[in-house]
C-alpha cells in the first residue's frame, strides 16, 4: 500500500464511514489525545461524516500548547542572555509567554535557530564552540529519546557548549489526571500513534482496566482515524474495554526498547506543570544528575520574573477537553494566528489553530 | 514594547499583507498601487499600456537544483509582468554583494541571468552594483524591476473573478519551496526534487491567444496556492471552491510535507500560475496550457462562486469540505 495516498483513499474511507454509521447505536464521546489527530480530523472534515451518535473532543496532546507560561518565560529569558544560541523546533517561536515570544526576542537581537532535528543543534554547537547552544526540549515521549541521544553524543564528542532545557511531558500521567478529575465523560480514547511507537500499548492499559474506557492506538491519516473510530465504536457496542492497536505499521505492544532505555539513561521522571492542569506528579522528565552539565537549568541562572496569564484565554479548558475554541470570546476576534493570545492558536497541532484554519463551524452554505 | 519587524512579516501571508497595507499603501496610496496586482499597469495615453513591477531576491541557498538566485531574479519579475497580461520586455538589475563573495560564483549567477533573460525574451537595460561590508548582507541580494507592454483589449486583474469562472492551475505545487528547504536542511529525495523556477511569459502568451476571457492571472509564490486564492477571493468579492483531488502534487512533495508538518497549499512555487477563466473558455485555455512545456500538467482545480465573498474552501478527497485560510506567517526559510 502506498504510505500516504493509500491511507487517504476515498473508497476505503467510505467503507469505514458506512460501517460506523450502521454499527453505532449508543451515543459516545471520543477524545483524540494527540494534536496531530485533531489536525487530521479537521483537515479532512471527519466530523462532517461521522454519525450524530459519535462526538469527537480534542485532548491535551499538543506539546507546545501544554507548556506553561512559566516555562515559556524561561525559554525567552535564556534567549536574551548575550552569546546564547537557542536551537528549537519551529512551532515554538511564535508562542507568547508572559511578556514576549521567541519571535519578538529574535527581532530584538536574540540568536534563535530553527532546527529539524537534534543533529542540527549539535552541528551548531560544534560550529560555535565559544557560545552556549541551548536546545529546547519540548515534546512527549516521541522526541525525548532523540534528545537523550543528542546528550549522549555531545558527551562522546566532548561538545561542552551544548545543553538542553528539558520541558518534556509524559502522556499517560496527563490522561490519568484528566480521567481522575471526572470533568469530562469519555467513552473511548484515540491513543497517540507516535508516542505509542516509543512506549508501546501497555502504558495505556490502566485506562481500559480502571476506567472501563476502550482505547485504540491510531495513525495519522484519515483512514487510520476512521478505522480507530470503527474499532472504538465496536468495543462500546460489545460493552468491551481493552487496548487495541490500529496503527500496526508503527506500533508494537512492547514499544521501542532501545529508545526507552536511552531515555531512562539520561532522564528521570519529575513533577511537571501543565497549562490548564497545574502540576502533575511524575509527568515530566529532567536530566539525571550524571548529565547535569548538559542541563540548562543547572548551567544558567534563569530568573524570568512574574508570570502573567493572558486574560480571557481558555486554552487550559480546551486542552482538558471541557471547552471548545468556539466557547472562547477571544477566538477569531482578538486571537488569530497572526496575533495569537494563547498557544493553542499558534501551534500547528493546536486545537484553536485547527478550528481557525479549517473552519468547520463556518462551512455551512 | 517597541513593535519590530518579524521574519514572519516577510512570509507572504497575512502579516506581510498587514505590513504592506499599514506602512506602504497608507503612505503612497494611489489608484494604480491600490489594485494590488503583481505589476502596476500604467496608461500612458497612447496605444497599449505599460506594466511596471519590481522584486527583490534574497533566497538562501543562492544555488539550488534547477536554478539559482539569478534565474529566480529574472523569472520572478518576468512572471509578475506576465500576470498582468503584459509582454515582458525590459529589466533592470541591481546587485548587492557581500565583501569576499567569490568572483566565480558571481560569474555563474550572471551567466544564469543571461540564459534566463534570453529564454524570457527580455533585455537587461540598466543596472547597479553595490558591495557592502562582510556581514552587512548575506552573500548576494538582487533587485530587478521590469517593464512590459499590455496589449490593447486585455484586462487582467485580481479583482476580475466572476461567479461561475473556472480556476486553472498550471502544474504541480510546492516544488520550489520543498526543493529549497531540502537543499538547506540536507533532506534528500530518491528522485531529486527540483525547483520549478521558470519564465511564464510564453505560457501566458499562448493562453491569451487561445482565450480573450481570462479574468485573473497570478503566480503562487510565497504563501503558495492558498494565499493567492484568498487574495483573489477578497479582491473580487467572490468565494472560491477547489477540489483536493484535482490539485496536482508530486509524491515527494507530499511526503516531505508530511514529515515536516507543512501543507502543500502554502508552499512556494516559482514557475506556476493560476488562471481564473470564464467557464466557456476553460477547456480551450487548458488545452493551450497543456501544449506548453510549463503547463503540461495544467488542471481545472475549482470554480468561483458568489456566496460567502472572500472565502476559499476545499472539497477534500473524502468528499467533506474545509476552509482554506491565508498563510499566517510560518517559520519557513527564505525561499525567493
Amino acid at each position: 500500500m502506498n504510505f500516504v495516498a493509500g491511507f487517504r483513499d476515498p473508497e476505503l474511507a467510505g467503507g469505514l464511514i458506512s460501517r460506523i454509521r450502521s454499527m453505532s447505536k449508543t451515543p459516545v464521546r471520543l477524545m483524540e489525545f494527540c494534536g496531530g489527530h485533531t489536525v487530521t480530523v479537521f483537515k479532512y472534515g471527519l466530523r462532517q461524516v461521522l454519525p450524530g451518535t459519535v462526538e469527537m473532543v480534542s485532548g491535551p496532546g499538543c506539546p507546545v500548547c501544554v507548556t506553561a507560561n512559566a516555562d515559556l518565560d524561561k525559554v525567552i529569558y535564556l534567549a536574551g542572555i548575550p552569546g546564547v544560541i537557542i536551537a528549537t523546533f519551529g512551532d515554538l517561536i511564535r508562542v507568547p509567554g508572559s511578556r514576549s515570544s521567541l519571535q519578538k526576542a529574535q527581532a530584538e537581537g536574540a540568536d534563535i535557530r530553527i532546527v529539524y532535528s537534534t543533529t542540527d543543534a549539535l552541528k551548531i554547537a560544534a560550529g560555535n564552540p565559544a557560545r552556549p547552544v541551548v536546545f529546547l526540549g519540548i515534546g512527549f515521549e516521541t522526541t525525548a529519546p532523540t534528545i537523550a541521544a543528542s546528550i549522549r553524543e555531545a558527551e562522546d564528542r566532548k561538545i561542552k557548549n551544548y545543553s538542553v532545557l528539558s520541558l518534556h511531558k509524559l502522556s499517560p500521567p496527563v490522561i490519568r489526571a484528566i480521567l481522575a478529575s471526572g470533568e469530562v465523560k469519555l467513552h473511548g480514547l484515540i491513543c497517540p500513534g507516535h508516542v505509542s511507537t516509543i512506549i508501546g500499548s501497555h502504558p495505556w492499559e490502566f485506562i481500559a482496566r480502571d476506567y472501563n474506557i476502550p482505547c485504540v492506538i491510531s495513525g495519522f491519516e484519515p483512514v487510520d482515524i476512521l478505522q480507530c473510530v470503527d474499532m472504538l465504536v465496536a468495543q462500546v457496542e460489545k460493552d468491551e474495554s481493552k487496548v487495541e492497536i490500529a496503527y500496526r505499521r508503527g506500533v508494537r505492544a512492547e514499544g521501542n526498547q532501545v529508545a526507552l532505555k536511552l531515555m531512562d539513561q539520561v532522564f528521570e521522571p519529575c513533577p511537571a506543570y501543565w497549562r490548564g492542569m497545574g502540576e502533575i506528579a511524575g509527568s515530566g522528565l529532567k536530566l539525571r544528575k550524571a548529565y547535569e552539565r548538559f542541563d540548562a537549568e543547572c548551567i544558567f541562572d534563569i530568573k524570568p520574573g512574574p508570570v502573567y496569564e493572558p486574560a480571557g484565554c481558555i486554552c487550559g479548558d480546551v486542552l482538558r477537553g471541557v471547552k471548545t475554541p468556539l466557547d472562547c470570546r477571544l477566538f477569531r476576534i482578538q486571537c488569530t494566528p497572526e496575533s495569537p493570545v494563547g498557544p493553542c492558536m499558534v501551534s500547528s497541532e493546536g486545537t484553536c489553530s485547527a478550528y481557525y484554519l479549517y473552519g468547520e463551524d463556518n462551512i455551512g452554505e | 514594547m517597541e513593535s519590530r519587524i518579524l521574519l514572519a512579516h516577510g512570509s507572504g501571508g497575512a502579516l506581510a499583507q498587514e505590513l504592506v497595507a499599514g506602512s506602504f499603501i497608507k503612505a503612497f496610496n494611489n489608484p494604480i498601487l491600490a489594485k494590488m496586482d503583481d505589476s502596476a499597469v500604467i496608461n500612458l495615453g497612447y496605444n497599449g499600456r505599460l506594466a511596471f513591477t519590481t522584486d527583490s531576491y534574497v533566497v538562501n541557498p543562492i544555488f539550488f537544483r534547477n536554478g539559482d538566485i539569478g534565474k529566480l531574479a529574472v523569472c520572478g519579475t518576468v512572471n509578475d509582468l506576465a500576470m498582468s497580461g503584459a509582454r515582458p520586455q525590459y529589466l533592470s538589475l541591481a546587485v548587492i554583494i557581500e565583501e569576499g563573495f567569490p568572483r566565480s560564483n558571481l560569474d555563474r549567477i550572471v551567466d544564469s541571468i543571461r540564459l534566463a533573460a534570453e529564454e524570457a525574451e527580455v533585455e537587461i537595460v540598466t543596472g547597479d552594483t553595490k558591495v557592502v561590508q562582510r556581514g552587512s548582507a548575506d552573500k548576494l541580494f538582487i533587485n530587478t524591476a521590469g517593464l512590459g507592454i499590455v496589449p490593447e483589449n486585455i484586462s487582467i486583474s485580481g479583482g476580475n473573478a466572476r461567479p461561475g469562472d473556472r480556476v486553472i492551475l498550471s502544474g504541480t505545487i510546492g516544488d520550489h519551496g520543498i526543493a529549497i528547504l531540502s537543499e538547506r536542511e540536507g533532506i534528500s529525495f530518491s528522485t531529486g526534487l527540483e525547483s520549478d523556477c521558470a519564465p511564464l511569459g510564453g505560457l501566458v502568451a499562448d493562453m491569451l491567444t487561445a482565450s480573450s476571457n481570462i479574468h485573473c492571472l497570478r503566480d503562487p509564490t510565497r504563501g503558495g496556492l492558498a494565499t493567492i486564492l484568498n487574495e483573489i477571493a477578497r479582491q473580487s468579492g467572490v468565494s472560491i471552491i477547489i477540489n483536493e483531488e484535482a490539485v496536482p502534487v508530486r509524491e515527494e512533495v507530499l511526503a516531505a510535507c508530511e514529515m515536516l508538518g507543512f501543507d502543500p497549499l502554502y508552499i512556494a512555487n516559482e514557475g506556476k500560475l493560476v488562471a481564473i477563466v470564464a467557464p466557456e473558455d476553460a477547456d480551450k485555455t487548458l488545452g493551450a496550457m497543456r501544449e506548453n512545456k510549463y503547463g503540461d500538467k495544467a488542471a481545472i482545480i475549482g470554480e468561483v462562486r458568489a456566496e460567502h465573498p472572500g472565502r476559499v474552501a476545499m472539497k477534500t478527497v473524502l468528499g467533506t469540505t474545509r476552509i482554506v485560510n491565508m498563510l499566517a506567517g510560518d517559520p519557513l526559510p527564505r525561499i525567493c
